[in-house]
């Protein structure tokens, strides 16, 4: 199973959480781990997901997560695990 | 598991600091498209071309997009033209339909570059290679995306002064070609000694004759990354510094491992090399002479700086190699003028000079690169340049290379533009003193005495 990484970045505030993974539940991306931190009114937090059942095609999914960010007023990305993995991992 | 701060790491050099992988580029062999028919060559080499590279510009978006990392060009490299057209070719007009064909392949395809108009000419020309040299300045004046490349020396060879006396002409010639662009032509030619084989940055990439059918090698660049790390040990030993170079060049290598892999995979082409080069931009903060300054010069040019830069090249060389199961091209840190704010900057402060980016060029990949000249200068001048630039790589076997621009109509205190990563330049003094009689006696340098290994 390759694992995605979505990062939200951007100022705190109501429902921001419940909004994107509404749009993963929708979308049938299974949320396997969330980690998130609020440091000094900004929000942010890492989720790893499986897109395995996805219902539409990885580039899709990315655009429309940014466009639900900029609705939401927060930035958000979508990449591959496998990037941070070559990085931080021997 | 993968945690926040490690995301949080990665994206802040992606997003802040101008991580991006620089380039992938196809090689592609065209051995097979030889033919004595000038016209059945073209359209063999535009059918070869436009099939073995017709997915590169599509796969290398889909990849950038899955990993989040901008992939800046998407290149094509082929076997030198010297070589491919010489059954064909009876006229440099013959030449230049060529680099017509291979400008149209590189438009159908969407890449921004394709490298090979070449001649691999270390210790001789052939009759083909030298009309392929004449054919420089029209070729380049009437395409787009042609990149030339002509090999004049190695360690092994010596130096071919016939060829380095001819450039001098040709880039005159292609300047002059080209003055209505600020003689941008010769942006897009280098002369070369100890080319690599796998380079896959422009303007020195081609498909080296000892390659596979087609490759895909990856530059990767990160100049930008290792200056705000470095700004985290201000004042700290040499051997923090050198620690923290090494583990930011593997890990920004790593990112051009992945790449390759999977464009490899993708594309169902073979993984040549990963090319560990910091290749800076025009952009504010994506400079080599940065880091030089971040390590405590005043300016890039000042004493100090060929050491400043030995290190930074060494150790950003330690650190990739353990990223990448092969490295390969230039690999080290590229010092071009225009294409670099700091350089830019160090030049107009008086700091750099070309003797002083000559020195430079003894300790780092690749050569004099992006220099704007009078465009006054006497031809002979530029084959002096270009000699004892490839005299520097042919002593100390590395890859040396010269990329000059005698700018027409423009003079010291001028200014040239180039436009997107090529970037602009103050036009920089040469040496006023002539060596005519030096680069006119014709003939080759012989072969140092440690090539004779044997």
């Amino acid at each position: 199973m390759k694992k995605t990484i979505i990062t939200v970045v951007g100022h705190d505030a109501v429902g921001i959480i419940a909004k994107v993974c509404t749009y993963l539940a929708d979308n049938g991306i299974n949320i396997l781990d969330i980690s998130q931190t609020i440091v000094q009114g900004w929000f942010n937090m890492m989720m790893i997901t499986d897109f395995s059942k996805a219902t539409k095609p990885f580039g899709d999914i990315a655009e429309e997560l940014e466009k639900l960010g900029e609705d939401i007023g927060v930035q958000i990305k979508c990449q591959s695990e496998d990037i941070f993995s070559a990085m931080h991992r021997i | 598991m993968i945690n926040i701060f490690e995301v949080e790491e990665t994206n802040k050099m992606i997003e802040r600091e101008n991580l991006d992988v620089r380039t992938i580029t196809l090689g592609i062999s065209l051995h097979d498209c030889i033919s004595d028919d000038l016209n059945k060559l073209c359209d063999n080499i535009f059918n070869k071309i436009t099939t073995v590279a017709k997915d590169l510009v599509k796969t290398g978006e889909e990849i950038s997009t899955e990993l989040g990392v901008p992939i800046v060009n998407k290149r094509i490299s082929v076997t030198p033209i010297g070589l491919i057209g010489a059954a064909a070719c009876k006229s440099t007009d013959d030449f230049v339909k060529i680099a017509l064909t291979l400008d149209k392949a590189a438009k159908a395809v969407g890449v921004n570059f394709i490298g090979g108009y070449t001649a691999l000419a270390a210790k001789g020309m052939t009759k083909a290679e030298e009309m392929l040299i004449r054919s420089i300045p029209k070729a380049l004046a009437s395409t787009e995306r042609i990149m030339s490349s002509v090999v004049l020396g190695s360690t092994r060879t010596g130096l071919n002064m016939d060829g380095v006396r001819l450039m001098g002409d040709i880039i005159k010639e292609t300047a002059e070609a080209t003055k209505d662009n600020d003689s941008i032509g010769c942006t897009k030619l280098v002369v070369l000694c100890n080319a690599p084989d796998d380079n896959p940055f422009m303007a020195g990439a081609f498909h080296g004759v000892t390659e596979t059918d087609s490759i895909i090698n990856v530059g990767v660049s990160g100049p930008g990354v290792v200056k705000h790390v470095l700004q985290s040990v201000h004042g700290e030993s040499f051997e923090v510094l050198c620690e923290t170079i090494k583990k930011t060049a593997f890990k920004v290598t790593r990112v051009g491992q992945l790449v390759a892999k999977e464009a490899s995979e993708r594309l169902g082409i073979p993984f040549g090399i990963v090319d560990l080069s910091l290749a800076p931009t025009p952009a504010i903060g994506d400079s080599v002479a940065d880091i030089l300054c971040e390590m405590g010069l005043e300016q890039t040019g000042a004493p100090g700086t060929t050491a400043a830069l030995a290190l930074l090249n060494d150790q950003v060389k330690k650190g990739g190699v353990m990223a990448s199961s092969y490295v390969g091209g230039l690999s080290g840190a590229f010092i071009p003028v225009s294409e670099d704010q700091g350089m830019i900057d160090a030049v107009e402060a008086g700091a750099l000079t070309i003797e002083k980016l000559e020195a430079m060029t003894c300790v780092c990949s690749v050569g004099l690169d992006m220099i704007a000249i009078p465009g006054d200068t006497p031809n002979t001048t530029i084959s002096g340049i270009i000699a004892d630039e490839l005299a520097i790589g042919m002593i100390n076997q590395k890859t040396t290379a010269v990329r000059i621009i005698p700018v027409i109509g423009k003079g010291v205190g001028d200014n040239v533009e180039f436009g997107g990563l090529l970037g602009y330049a103050p036009i920089m003094p040469v040496n006023k003193f002539g060596c005519a009689d030096f680069v006119n006696r014709g003939g080759r340098i012989p072969a140092p005495i440690h090539s004779f290994k044997n």
